[in-house]
């Protein structure tokens, strides 16, 4: 019995680790090999018989002056952007939403139905409506804002050259914030009554309650879901690539996609890999360093 | 919140009137192109269809094998959302309720893959797929069954991480009660704590069903015109000649319909659900 | 389990799949013929959808049947996702036993080795080399080498012009000189339309046109030794003139820029531009409601006075008929290379599809005598040359199209498109090649 009970754990363990053996774990190690590798498509076929390149794919992604890693950097920095807005933006009005549908009020249920809908809808489905949207000449988006509103003076592009930052932003809040506005509904939910009762005895009006009940009892739920957003946002690959195609523009040509760019259309799957893992690398830094701050300013306020 | 003031309501409605507006107007593009003829569509927008028409809503079914793919989104987001929420229950469940050597690095080791780039093992999965196809006959490659194996364990991770918390947050009590009534460790499981995490459970089998329902790029490769699903074949109205707008957007309602009647009837438990996992 | 044995076990499981992988990767060798009845088909989406393919397809695949008793089972497979399907098979070995690729990357398969070379004996066996069309041939693989396909369907660039529009604006013929093209162009540019629709904001579309023009300034984009000179000053001329449609000469409008849903038939379909440079755009001006009547198709022009590569005025565009080199059924593949290809075949699905058989003998049909494909067979036969057939085709295509893209979106904002800023995006496409 005492040894049932001492390998009880790992067997109910053992499903989630083959899985993850399987799907995740032994293919990222193959695909760590691979960046080792010259796989071009002169090797595809037999990739065993590529010759390896010990670092080469990474000096090359990290060549800063030539174009291959300046490319790579530069789409590293409109990632990181791109993610650190997104996330915002998508924590703000999460927040606000939640905050502002904390009381009950009259079509509070509907309202939060209508709210969840972008969590609901498919991701191509979704997408692939803004992309429609934002056509310039036929989208709705230059419809309103030129022809009704007149609040620009000649049409502007959405889907390629600059402005395409902001149209993939755009996509990615209407997306991802429903979640977040989830997510703190039901952090909401948790904080007692009372404290706001108490507050409001001491006079505290309606912006002191929510900075100083509200959001301090939000913390750790904010926590792991900005964590969680992060990461989401920052692989993010479908939305881009139902967006702009397999050639994102400059302005919007986030890591995924010149990744994808990298290895899957121009078939050199060695430097992709490279670039991946360099990536996961960075991710595994930042997410330890969040937990660690994160962790750390928890433990100073308690 | 205690007493808002009336300045507070009306900054209220006028903020939650924006975000309805900015979160519904896809969906009202979507619902008035899909009542138009193509060219209507390819022309400039109107808000009210000039020519409406249900054809749209005909044609989807045969410019693409639309109830096939629908099928197939069913079984595989269906089977991997079952799987996975059984998965990450009994995962989370030892994480939660026992002390074990490896715990940490098992929590710290599956959290790390949610950050995996898909890209990176998108080739490598394929291959492995082909070769376990190739030395034990076993079809994983182009089959359901491949598909949802890989989908089930892309939403273990957060899973395992929502249930272990929610898991945390029910009462020992109540296992320590049921296991001094005899009931061994799974039947504690089965039929104590299972009821007790319900609302954690549909959270987490919410979260998966939209992960394996909407992915694109590993779906593109590990499927074939058999087992394609929705998310996938849906680029099928965006042929050689023409993009069918208004095709797109009347299936993408017509799909989209009962996941979201669903998604809205489990909603309220999703939100309790989620409480108490991210909380702990 | 103790924890430290964790990843011993998972570098365990690494190296097992390592080597099962391999073995189990393109390493197979040559096609056999150990499962002989059954053929696994993978076509391009040629028709107006993916089901109409298969009605289209699914009858002569039965023909085949009853003739030689092999069962064809067909997979249509779109446009996005086919080259990717085609890398994944060609990785583990475990593909289609005959397959249609885009005829420009036949040098990139080619190079990966998992094409069956059709040398003279495998010509033979599929009724000769000399049945085909030289150009169409010559898109099928890197020059000196045996070819990895051979001609499905081919198509060439033709200018497709608006009769009513043409001659409410005086001109009585099409241009045959780019001079010529732009000055109708501006006579043709009004207020709400314009001269020339172009598909910008496609990668491919941008790559065919601006090849195209390079020929006739006298650069295929690649050296002798098959070296890249993508910003060569030829190339760089050829971009331009293709940017300066929108930028300077202002007789495409802006928003073509962004086009890549085939906007720009459409445009030319409702009459919103005059003039469109396509490949067999027929059947699809026809779903617009575009009457055969309604347009004239003439060759894409050239330079005046040009002659030899100069007065290139189209890319061969097509599909090529592969074979998985490590399929099972070698001569049942081989057999169904040769019943696509045959005469009877070659007539039904080209006249279907509106592209021009590759096969001398089909062409003759009557189905191909309308005007728009007789024009289009004269391109092909002595105005078209083959995209570079070289292994980093792909990467070309991605690169220099990525980068004609770029350039059309700032003409497109207004920004002034000068040589030097075409000589840079070039460049930078350029840097992007790998080494070797």
């Amino acid at each position: 019995m005492t040894r049932y009970r001492t390998a009880l754990p790992y067997l109910l363990l053992l499903p989630a680790l083959a899985a993850e053996l399987l799907i995740h774990l032994v293919p990222m190690l193959v695909g760590s090999v691979m960046s080792l590798k010259q796989l071009t498509q002169f090797f595809i076929r037999d990739w065993s018989a590529a010759p390896w390149t010990g670092l080469a794919n990474y000096r090359t992604a990290v060549d800063f002056d030539a174009p291959v890693g300046r490319a790579l950097l530069d789409s590293f920095g409109v990632t990181c952007a791109f993610t650190v807005l997104s996330v915002g933006l998508s924590w703000l009005i999460g927040t606000t939403a939640a905050i502002m549908m904390q009381d009950a009020f009259r079509g509070r249920g509907l309202l939060r139905a209508a709210f969840l809908l972008p969590y609901a809808l498919p991701v191509f489905t979704a997408v692939i409506t803004w992309t429609f949207m934002f056509q310039r000449d036929t989208g709705l988006i230059n419809h309103v804002l030129h022809d009704q509103l007149h609040l620009v003076g000649d049409k502007p592009f959405w889907l390629i050259g600059g402005n395409s930052f902001w149209a993939l932003l755009t996509v990615s809040v209407w997306r991802s914030w429903p979640f977040a506005f989830l997510t703190l509904t039901a952090g909401l939910q948790n904080i007692p009554r009372e404290l706001y009762e108490a507050a409001a005895m001491d006079g505290a009006g309606v912006w002191q309650q929510i900075r100083r009940i509200t959001l301090p009892s939000l913390r750790p739920v904010n926590q792991v879901l900005v964590l969680v957003l992060f990461l989401w946002t920052f692989n993010d690959f479908n939305t881009p690539f139902v967006l702009f195609g397999k050639a994102a523009p400059k302005a919007a040509d986030l890591i995924s996609i010149h990744i994808y760019q990298s290895s899957f259309v121009t078939w050199n799957f060695g430097a992709g890999s490279a670039m991946s893992v360099l990536l996961l690398l960075f991710l595994l830094l930042v997410t330890a360093g969040y937990l660690v701050a994160t962790n750390r300013r928890r433990g100073a306020d308690d | 919140m205690i007493d808002p003031p009336a300045s507070f309501r009306w900054l209220r409605r006028a903020v939650l009137l924006v975000l309805a507006v900015f979160t519904l107007t896809p969906v009202a593009v979507m619902l008035s192109s899909s009542l138009k003829p193509l060219q209507d569509v390819q022309g400039p927008w109107r808000w009210i269809p000039s020519h409406p028409t249900l054809r749209p809503y005909v044609d989807i079914w045969t410019t693409v094998p639309l109830a096939r793919y629908f099928t197939n989104s069913l079984i595989v987001a269906g089977s991997a959302t079952g799987l996975s929420v059984l998965i990450a229950l009994l995962a989370g469940y030892a994480v939660s309720r026992h002390r074990f050597r490896g715990r940490r690095l098992f929590t710290v080791t599956v959290l790390s893959t949610q950050m995996f780039p898909g890209i990176l093992f998108l080739l490598p999965l394929f291959l492995i797929f082909v070769s376990i196809g190739n030395s034990t006959g076993i079809a994983l490659y182009g089959s359901r069954g491949g598909l949802i194996l890989t989908y089930l364990t892309f939403s273990l991770p957060f899973s395992i991480w929502m249930l272990a918390g929610y898991l945390d947050s029910i009462p020992r009590d109540l296992d320590e009660a049921a296991s001094v009534d005899g009931c061994g460790p799974i039947r504690t499981l089965v039929q104590i704590v299972v009821p007790a995490a319900m609302p954690g459970i549909i959270a987490v089998a919410v979260y998966a069903f939209m992960t394996a329902w909407g992915e694109v790029l590993f779906a593109s490769v590990l499927t074939n015109d058999e087992t394609r699903t929705l998310a996938v074949g849906l680029q099928g109205y965006a042929t050689q000649t023409d993009v069918y707008w208004n095709q797109v957007m009347a299936a993408s309602l017509v799909v989209s319909l009962p996941v979201v009647a669903g998604f809205l009837l489990l909603q309220r438990y999703l939100v309790a659900g989620l409480t108490a996992g991210a909380v702990k | 389990m103790p924890t430290r044995r964790i990843p011993a076990a998972l570098a365990l499981a690494a190296a097992i799949v390592l080597t099962t992988t391999a073995c189990g990767g393109g390493s197979a060798s040559s096609g056999s013929n150990s499962s002989p009845k059954t053929l696994t088909y993978w076509a391009s989406n040629q028709g107006t959808s993916l089901e109409n393919d298969k009605q289209v397809l699914e009858p002569e695949l039965r023909k085949f049947e009853q003739q030689t008793g092999i069962k064809v089972n067909l997979e249509v497979i779109p446009w996005s996702d086919l080259l990717n399907r085609i890398l994944a098979a060609t990785a583990s070995g475990q593909g289609p036993d005959v397959l249609n690729i885009g005829n420009t990357w036949s040098a990139s398969l080619q190079a990966t080795g998992a094409l069956l070379p059709f040398d003279q004996a495998t010509f033979d066996r599929i009724g000769g080399k000399d049945r085909f069309l030289p150009a169409t041939i010559a898109s099928a693989g890197a020059a000196g080498k045996d070819p990895a396909a051979v001609p499905l369907y081919s198509m060439a660039y033709g200018l497709y012009y608006n009769k009513k529009l043409f001659q409410a604006a005086g001109i009585a013929n099409p241009p045959a000189t780019w001079d010529e093209l732009v000055a109708d162009g501006k006579k043709l540019t009004t207020g709400s339309q314009y001269g020339l629709a172009i598909e910008g904001g496609n990668v491919s579309e941008n790559v065919h046109h601006a090849f195209t023009l390079g020929m006739q300034h006298g650069t295929g984009f690649y050296d002798a030794a098959g070296k890249p000179q993508f910003d060569s000053p030829q190339a760089v001329a050829a971009v331009k003139q293709y940017v300066d449609f929108i930028a300077t000469d202002r007789i495409a409008a802006p928003g073509n820029a962004e086009y890549a849903a085939n906007q720009s038939v459409t445009d030319f379909a409702t009459g919103k531009a005059a003039m469109l440079m396509w490949q067999a755009a027929g059947a699809n001006l026809k779903s617009h409601g575009m009457n055969p009547d309604d347009y004239g198709v003439a060759p894409v022009p050239v330079p005046a006075g040009s002659s030899g590569p100069q007065a290139t005025s189209s890319m061969v565009a097509g599909i090529n008929l592969a074979v998985f080199k490590n399929t099972k059924n070698l001569d049942g593949a081989l057999s169904f290379v040769k019943f696509m290809t045959g005469d009877d075949e070659q007539k039904l699905l080209n006249s279907t599809y509106g592209s021009l058989p590759p096969v001398k003998a089909a062409q003759a049909d009557p189905a191909f005598a309308t005007p728009e494909l007789k024009t289009l067979a004269g391109v092909l036969s002595t105005g078209a040359a083959p995209l570079p057939q070289v292994a980093s085709e792909s990467q070309f295509e991605t690169l220099v199209g990525t980068a004609v893209k770029n350039l059309l979106a700032s003409a497109a904002a207004g920004k002034p498109v000068t040589e030097a800023a075409v000589k840079a995006e070039l460049s930078k496409a350029q840097q992007q090649m790998p080494a070797n």
